[in-house]
């Protein structure tokens, strides 16, 4: 017998008590709210500051920490959201010390940018997958310079020539003398030699640690409850908050009637903040008893109003209209007019929330001259200059304890700072008289907005005679992620923001004459990225559509992508190699079909098939995925597996069943029952091979995703013969 | 008003609402930071604890409906003598299973259940007795692949 939940409800269903909390939502976060610090040129920061200070003895640099009990803590700069990035890192600095992966330890870096700053952004910033690739240099040097001064310590005190030293597994010795020491009795006096200047960096083939499978750093940790997320921390005295927000974005707050909000046993507090009205209590159950209890009165005057399908509808008429140039060669409408065979295609996109499994929540300690922040954020230096313009303060008086997150998919990357300005926010309000920790319900998160923006496509492409592709058009239509914020000198050109055409505008396939054009258009709805950015709808389109292309060339779809790609050697590598596991060509069961997509993202170049089967209720389901990564050297093996299973979990869930709908403004979904990420009975078995590669390494916790739904859609069209073009599948399709 | 139950073999008396969620009271009341809120509906597992051994959203049990049963949390397994727990803790850290890790302690709660009940499950008593517990990292894959891994170290 199956262990019975003695409280489960179906999971369709939201349960009573739960409807009242969900009747606030939505947020108002103008991003111009609290914008305004300037964003450095992008560029390397300063090097590896390697600073012995004093009473610091046990850190050669900025990135290592090496203990009198023989422990080596490396300082992640990165926010650990799940990617595996403490494991990654530390994997990088021990190959180079030549540590003992047992004696290695990882903790969060503090906020300093000048040390701290991911070299691709220029500020210190978790995002775009980039961790590895841009640590991949700086922590080698990190860790060869710990070497070679543990190595000029052990010289010394041995009086033997450096040059005779080897270190091994966390061990310096000189063997000549049969004299031996760890780590950590070097420690010291490692610490007070000069950091050599030239380093030797280990050639590929002499890694013991890259390259490995090594356990987790944060396994045990998070099996046993110890881990600690900003939503565990628990200062004294702190009081929870909870904030009613506008049930439609752009509303603000016109009036309250906080009385009986008041009364609620536990209450002891309701403010006013720009995002809404706070209530403050001791504990959450206090906390939203007292926000159910709130009257609140909107101005909608500049709210959204409009339905999604009402916006979508605009969305396709500005489709038929020629749009801002986002690619072009050749002369794509000439090709077209001239082809043998034109097809044309119209996808739709959803607005898709985040939903990392820890709702958000920022804990503040606000005091006249300074301000500590506990909390999982991606974006420490913008988080610490926006925190310290709300509380009134100077950046450096602002001290970010970073936590593990519970998940982030982008949501803790907002270039305002959404939660953490609200936190702060409602500290201000409240005098700074006690902690505040703010915690957003899960019908907070979903009525939240900061959505991946809802898009419609519209594809044109032309065969000629033999059945190769000789035309192509595409046009995008969606908000901007990026127009408004600090990224915007950055990531916007000649009014196409790169996010909304990144896997649209660099295709890897040979075709000759194209045009990719952009709409931008507006509306108070957050738009944010969300776990592969614009590959979440540019490959699905121009992968389907291929597929679309090959079909109707007569050409098998592996074989058509790949004549046009011979200028592409990793493309066809991954593409080669997904197609050789799969089997693909090879007969299947009946009732099974497969579907084949590729996608670079983020520099890493991902394929894969799906096998897809209809189950006995007429479902749609996938069975298995095969998939081919190309990510530079693998660092840590298991840890690139483990993303492109949940990549693929996460971008199925999506393309199956996730959608964010608005009827007149407001948001429809609201928890779990309506906003449906995949669950396990849904997951497929996954095999994932890896390229061996020497390449620089690149990242792995986005490319995933976005091959996933193309790969499912390309299967489903051959089982069923049905092309779905409106996302999630559940629209049309039983999943 | 307090309630007084046994949370992880020791018996604590709470100065709570007995309205109060279960969840908040382990959390907030008693300190135990391992069950998570993830939805506070019922929907997602992340608040998984074992009340007289039977798996139970926390979130959605008043800690009032608790008074004098066993309530066990991630916290207790360690300590507990369960010998499910055991497994399914060693199975998880083999496999590295975690991602974010949030969703985890109810995921273990929940597998440990199971494994309980059920100590060679098939992959659909799995489908069954986890599809309650939303991973969004997905680390499915593994999930189920621990389970099948504990079920093996407990026979061992
Ligand atoms: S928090 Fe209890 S089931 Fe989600
Ligand atoms: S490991 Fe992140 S939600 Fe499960």
């Amino acid at each position: 017998m199956i262990p019975g939940f003695r409280n489960e409800r179906p999971r369709t269903e939201l349960p009573a008590a739960s409807r009242r909390d969900v009747l606030r939502g939505g947020l108002l976060a103008g991003a111009g709210l609290l914008i305004g610090f300037t964003l450095p040129a992008r560029g390397p920061a300063p090097a590896v500051a390697a600073t012995a200070a004093a009473g610091d003895a046990v850190m050669p640099n900025a990135f290592v920490r090496i203990a009198p009990d023989n422990t080596v803590t490396v300082l992640i700069k990165h926010l650990e959201m799940g990617q595996g990035v403490t494991t990654g890192l530390t994997t990088i600095l021990a190959e180079e010390l030549d540590a003992d992966w047992a004696q290695m330890r990882a903790e969060h870096a503090p906020v300093d940018t000048a040390k701290y700053a991911n070299l691709l952004f220029g500020i210190q910033g978790t995002g775009g997958s980039t961790a590895v690739a841009n640590s991949w240099e700086q922590l080698r040097k990190a860790g060869a310079s710990a070497r070679a001064m543990l190595v000029a310590a052990a010289a010394e005190r041995w009086k033997v020539p450096a040059s005779e030293i080897t270190v091994s597994k966390g061990v310096v010795s000189h063997a000549a003398s049969n004299r031996s020491a760890r780590f950590g009795e070097l420690a010291e006096a490692a610490a007070k030699q000069t950091p050599p200047t030239d380093l030797k960096l280990k050639d590929q083939g002499a890694f013991t640690l890259i390259g490995q499978r090594l356990p987790r750093l944060d396994s045990v940790a998070k099996t046993t409850g110890r881990a600690q997320f900003g939503m565990d921390v628990a200062l004294p005295d702190a009081l929870v908050a909870v904030v009613a927000r506008p049930t439609r974005f752009g509303a603000t707050v016109a009036s309250f009637d906080a009385t009986a909000a008041k009364a609620v046993p536990g209450v002891v507090d309701v403010v006013a903040i720009p995002q809404g009205v706070a209530v403050l209590a001791k504990g959450m159950w206090a906390a939203t008893r007292g926000r159910e209890a709130l009257t609140v009165r909107w101005d909608e005057s500049k709210a959204e109003t409009r339905s999604s399908d009402a916006i979508l509808a605009e969305y396709r008429k500005l489709a038929a209209t020629p749009g801002a140039v986002a690619d072009k060669a050749g002369d794509a409408a000439a090709a077209l007019a001239g082809a043998a065979k034109v097809l044309t295609a119209e996808f739709d996109f959803p607005y898709l929330a985040h939903a990392p499994m820890e709702p958000l929540n920022c804990t503040v300690k606000l005091a006249p001259d300074g301000m500590e922040i506990w909390t999982g954020c991606q974006f420490q230096t913008v988080d610490q200059a926006n925190a310290a313009r709300v509380a009134g303060l100077k950046p450096e008086q602002v001290r970010i304890h970073t936590l593990y997150a519970g998940g982030s998919f982008g949501r803790r990357a907002t270039t305002n700072s959404d939660f953490i300005v609200e936190a702060v926010a409602i500290a201000k309000a409240t005098g700074g008289k006690a902690p505040v920790k703010l915690i957003w319900t899960r019908e907070d998160d979903v009525r939240g907005g900061y959505y991946r923006p809802m898009y419609h496509h519209a594809l044109s492409a032309g065969l000629d005679a033999a059945g190769n592709l000789v035309g192509w058009r595409h046009r995008i239509v969606g908000q901007s992620i990026l127009t408004g914020t600090p990224f915007e000198a950055m990531m916007v050109k000649d009014g196409v923001d790169a996010t909304s055409v990144e896997g649209a505008n660099n295709l890897p396939y040979a075709i000759p004459n194209r045009s990719v054009e952009l709409h931008t258009v507006k509306s108070p709805v957050p738009v944010l990225w969300w776990r592969s950015v614009g590959s979440t709808h540019t490959a699905f389109a121009v992968e389907t559509f291929l597929d679309e292309l090959a079909h109707a060339a007569g050409k098998d779809p592996v074989a058509f992508r790949r004549a046009m790609l011979a200028g592409e050697p990793r493309h066809r590598a991954v593409l080669d190699l997904v197609a050789e596991k799969a089997g693909w060509g090879t007969p299947l069961p009946q009732g099974r079909a497969r579907g084949v997509a590729l996608h670079e993202s983020f520099h890493s170049f991902v394929a894969q098939v799906a096998e897809v089967s209809l189950d006995k209720d007429g479902r749609v389901r996938v069975d298995r995925v095969v998939c081919a990564v190309d990510c530079g050297v693998p660092v840590n093996p298991d840890v690139i597996r483990a993303q492109m299973e949940g990549g693929i979990g996460f971008g199925l869930g999506a393309i199956m069943a996730e959608q964010v709908t608005l009827t007149e403004g407001r948001v429809d979904q609201s928890n779990f029952h309506d906003y449906t990420p995949l669950r396990i009975d849904r997951m497929p078995t996954v095999e994932v091979h890896i390229v061996p590669s020497t390449a620089a390494p690149t990242g792995v916790g986005e490319p995933g995703v976005p091959p996933v739904g193309p790969a499912v859609a390309n299967a489903v069209f051959a089982l069923t013969g049905r092309r779905v073009r409106a996302l999630p599948f559940a629209k049309e399709l039983s999943v | 008003m307090s309630v007084t139950f046994e949370l992880n073999g020791r018996n604590v008396s709470l100065d709570v609402d007995p309205d109060m969620p279960l969840l908040w009271a382990i959390r907030e009341s008693a300190g135990l930071t391992g069950t998570k809120f993830g939805c506070g509906a019922a929907l997602c597992g992340a608040c998984t604890v074992h009340v007289d051994g039977e798996p139970t959203r926390s979130c959605s049990v008043p800690v009032g409906a608790v008074a004098g049963q066993r309530v066990t949390t991630v916290e207790g397994l360690e300590t507990g003598g369960n010998k499910a727990a055991k497994a399914v803790q060693a199975a998880w850290q083999a496999l590295d299973v975690v991602q974010c890790g949030y969703c985890q302690s109810g995921q273990i709660m929940s597998a440990t259940a199971l494994l309980s009940a059920k100590p060679r499950p098939t992959d659909a008593d799995i489908d069954e007795a986890m599809s309650g517990n939303l991973c969004r990292c997905a680390t499915y894959v593994r999930i189920r692949a621990a389970i099948h891994d504990a079920a093996r170290r407990m026979e061992a």
